[in-house]
């Protein structure tokens, strides 16, 4: 193929502004902090008894249906977070499973629901914003009229937390939203206010990271107050200390998350991903914001590729 | 340079009787999925969000429908005139592919009736790579039936229509169309982060994807050009092909480049050799893509139409492979989740298909998209 100097010329030009635009920049994103007014709830595996009393404030909070997965011994019913359950007590066993938070032979509760995350992956995937961070208490909630039932929420969430109506017609996403309708009445969160030992308790993230970090410095065998329902319920209940691992679960991953979790056995073991500090989104986003910047430069290549095209057919005439 | 001209011939024929019947049965599915919900038709579940309809309709038919913009690109911006005769007939296949990827997302979404809150302005959410993606493909369905439309004007008129500006602006958007939304196709994946697996999760996600869609543009040109010369009984038009297909061993170095070089940066290449499905179906699509890249380095070989048609198909596949691994393959959400598409699911894959190969099939033979070389038999 012979191919002139000059129309070579031309079509490299063209390349470049193409490779240009479509080439990803590598720029850090500006990080996105907690808000000051972020809410969440601290949840304690060492203080955790399995009731799963939360579970059941949970549906009743959100008169959510009783839901069983198959014959599976009560307790284990349901298995998993789904389209009926916003919140779930699940169990980590090992060997003879004897001994409570602990990694061999032992045994340790995990809550699972949504971790409102700091930077979350479902608000930046949704293309209709039916995802909202609430700019004030940080509370990630949907809104089933914007929703298109895209489902891109759930690729783009790390802990796999919204939920699809998959045998309805009319389907809606499902997950918690830190039971938005009683804080707007000035109560807290169903499983929060149902849990009789402490385990979850509601609370600003900031003062609930200080609570997490004050347990870690306890001493493990010695009696301390727990606060219970809320850290400023004023309720307390004096109970040993448990061996926490180091890491406080969701201080920094993906960004952090307004829930935080201390736990006896590594968070891998209780079936939590092990991500990265950076958000997803944030790469994402940057990609995006780089390329897309005021649209500028897609006009820019529009008015180049115009002039290519215009001229190619002008050799014609 | 050789006119347009209509094919010709009886529309309903044994070829054409099956891929209706096909559809048809789709028909039936669509009628159960719109009925009772995405569950009753799909496999497609909490972990596996996305299934078929998404990486096979829309993600791999897209990219096969790239033809379109591929000769555009080669055709007006590296101004190669002598490509001309092979821009409808590849505009057309865009045309429908998008069209269709357009009515499997409608099939998909599970709150169909609220599509238009894309087009809202205060819904739209502009950190959202869909949303780039849904507009764009949104308006690149439009643009290709524009620039398509001189085909419906000379059908019935019968003269040759000019370039005008206007569609001077048709054709460049709809290089720019695609450029923008089939590199999102690869953006789209990086929200996956933990749950789609290192050999494919990457920063260049975009970049990859992009190069990828070229190439396969150039090769589904030849993969169409030579399976109308079979199934029309036309010449083949292998001259032509040879110099359009020196293109593709070009990109072809270019996308291995970054594909390796991306992952020896991020240093996972080690994975490809696990042993596993992923490593295994990495190492095939990659097969997929060298193996071309070899055939068609050769001279010799570009100008033989049988070549050619292996290396299309070869790289057709590598690309196809390429988009299953990174939204169905290498994609893990863990908890035990799996998928695999349900029978009812795959027929509405192939009913998709086949109205696409219907309407090819209608639209060649009614207006004029083939190029015509006076021994064209009807």
């Amino acid at each position: 193929m012979k191919i002139k100097r000059r129309d070579f010329l031309k079509g490299a030009a063209g390349c470049g502004v193409l490779a240009a635009v479509g080439q990803p920049a590598f720029a850090e994103a500006k990080k996105k902090e907690r808000l000051p007014g972020a809410l969440g709830f601290l949840y304690d595996s060492t203080l955790c008894i399995g009731c799963q009393a939360c579970m059941v404030g949970c549906k009743k909070a959100n008169n959510m249906p009783v839901e069983s997965s198959d014959l599976l011994p009560i307790w284990e019913n349901p298995r998993d977070l789904s389209a009926k359950t916003l919140n779930i007590i699940k169990k980590y066993e090992s060997g003879t499973g004897q001994n409570k938070d602990q990694e061999t032979d032992g045994f340790a509760y995990v809550k699972r629901q949504c971790m409102h995350c700091a930077d979350p992956g479902c608000v930046s995937a949704c293309p209709v914003s039916a995802m909202r961070k609430n700019p004030d208490t940080g509370v990630v909630t949907y809104n089933k009229d914007a929703c298109i039932g895209c489902r891109y929420c759930q690729v783009a969430c790390p802990f796999n937390i919204p939920k699809f109506q998959w045998d309805s017609a009319f389907p809606q996403i499902v997950k918690c939203q830190m039971c938005s309708h009683l804080l707007a009445k000035g109560e807290i969160p169903g499983c929060c206010s149902s849990c009789p030992t402490g385990a979850t308790v509601f609370g600003k993230t900031a003062d609930l990271l200080a609570e997490a970090k004050r347990r870690r410095q306890m001493e493990p065998g010695k009696y301390y107050d727990f606060p219970v329902s809320s850290l400023d319920s004023g309720k307390t209940y004096s109970q040993m200390a448990g061996h926490y691992v180091p890491n406080i679960y969701g201080e920094s991953e993906v960004g952090g998350t307004q829930v935080l979790m201390l736990a006896g056995v590594p968070f891998g073991k209780l079936g939590l991903p092990d991500l990265p500090e950076k958000s997803y989104a944030s790469t994402a986003e940057n990609i995006n914001h780089t390329i897309y910047k005021g649209m500028i430069a897609p006009i820019v290549v529009l008015a180049g590729l115009y002039f290519f095209v215009n001229s190619s057919q002008k050799d014609k005439d | 340079m050789s006119e347009a001209k209509p094919v010709g011939g009886k529309v309903f024929t044994g070829p054409f009787l099956f891929f209706l019947v096909i559809t048809l049965i789709g028909i039936y599915f669509l009628a159960k999925r719109f009925m009772f919900g995405l569950g009753a038709v799909t496999n497609m579940n909490d972990g596996f969000p996305w299934g078929i309809w998404i990486t096979y309709d829309v993600v791999v038919g897209t990219a096969f429908a790239c033809g379109g913009y591929s000769m555009a690109l080669l055709v007006y911006i590296f101004n190669n005139g002598e490509y001309h005769p092979l821009v409808r007939p590849a505009l057309l296949a865009s045309m429908f592919g998008y069209t269709l990827a357009g009515v499997s997302v409608f099939v998909d979404i599970g709150r169909y009736w609220h599509i238009y809150n894309v087009f809202l302005p205060w819904f739209t959410n502009f950190n959202s790579v869909l949303l780039e993606v849904a507009l764009c493909i949104a308006v690149y369905i439009v643009v290709l039936w524009i620039e398509f439309s001189p085909a419906f004007i000379e059908a019935k008129s019968g003269t040759r229509s000019k370039v005008n500006k206007l569609l001077i602006f048709f054709i460049a958007l709809g290089i720019l169309l695609p450029t923008m939304h089939q590199s999102s196709l690869g953006s789209l994946m990086i929200l996956a982060g933990n749950k789609l697996s290192p050999l494919w999760w990457s920063p260049a996600l975009p970049l990859i994807f992009l190069i990828s869609a070229i190439t396969m543009g150039y090769t589904v040109v030849i993969f169409e050009s030579t399976v109308s010369a079979l199934g029309f009984k036309r010449p083949f038009e292998t001259e032509i092909l040879a110099k359009l297909s020196l293109v593709i061993p070009i990109l072809l170095v270019i996308l291995l480049v970054v594909r390796f070089g991306d992952l020896l940066m991020r240093g996972q290449l080690g994975l490809a050799f696990s042993g596993d499905l992923q490593g295994n179906m990495f190492l095939l699509e990659n097969v997929l893509h060298i193996l071309p890249l070899l055939i068609l380095a050769s001279a010799t070989n570009r100008k033989n139409a049988k070549m050619l048609f292996l290396s299309a198909c070869c790289l057709m596949l590598g690309g196809l492979l390429y988009r299953f691994n990174t939204y169905l393959i290498g994609f893990d959400p863990g908890n035990g989740w799996h998928y695999f598409p349900a029978v009812g699911e795959q027929f509405i894959t192939y009913a998709i298909i086949a109205a696409e190969i219907l309407l090819y099939m209608i639209f060649v033979k009614k207006l004029p998209v083939l190029p015509s070389h006076g021994r064209a038999k009807a």
